[in-house]
């Protein structure tokens, strides 16, 4: 079932307050998004528990009702040192 | 057995595993596909199992990584990601590595 991309967003920043969330849609179906979503509360995480955040933000609807998020996680870093 | 044991057995006796949807020579998914290219590029001998053929499997796998996507690999027993880290890792040389440790 299409969801929208203002929806992923919403619900990542609600579980991940410092989130930068960008979403493409993939297709144009509203089913198939890439994300990319830095956070300072990834630091010394390894992938997998970042993705495992995200998925948990969520909340189970990865593998359902969204079919398919092309996930990629980054902790921000400094642009000017 | 249950679910959860089959694939504790199937990792266990495969040092590079892909649960995927579909086969190695054709796969039913953009990201399975992209897994099968990725391990294929790094020449690597892995097993596959299709989890299309096996509804317990299918549903297990999420539960067995706390993963709720497929495609899944396991290089000797270890949860390594989907093809996005896969992706990721082949991109920065991490996943050539860590499969000549498996070879």
């Amino acid at each position: 079932m299409p969801m929208a991309a203002s929806e992923i967003e919403r619900l990542i920043k609600e579980a991940i307050p410092d989130a930068d969330v960008s979403i493409r849609d993939l297709a144009g179906d509203g089913d198939h998004y890439a994300a990319r979503v830095e956070s300072k509360s990834f630091a010394g995480m390894s992938r997998i528990k970042q993705h495992q955040a995200v998925y948990a933000a969520l909340g189970g609807r990865v593998g359902g009702e969204l079919h398919a998020l092309q996930l990629e996680t980054a902790v921000p870093q400094p642009e000017n040192i | 057995m249950s679910a959860h044991d089959r694939i504790a057995e199937l990792v266990k006796n495969n040092d590079i595993v892909l649960f995927m949807k579909g086969t190695a020579l054709f796969p039913q998914c953009g990201f399975s596909s992209r897994a099968i290219a990725i391990l294929d590029r790094l020449e690597a001998k892995y097993e596959t199992v299709d989890v299309l053929q096996d509804p317990e499997i299918r549903q297990g796998i999420k539960e067995y990584s706390e993963w709720p996507t497929i495609p899944q690999l396991y290089v000797r027993g270890e949860f390594v990601g989907g093809s996005d880290i896969m992706m990721e890792m082949f991109e920065s040389g991490e996943l050539q590595e860590l499969l000549a440790q498996a070879a």
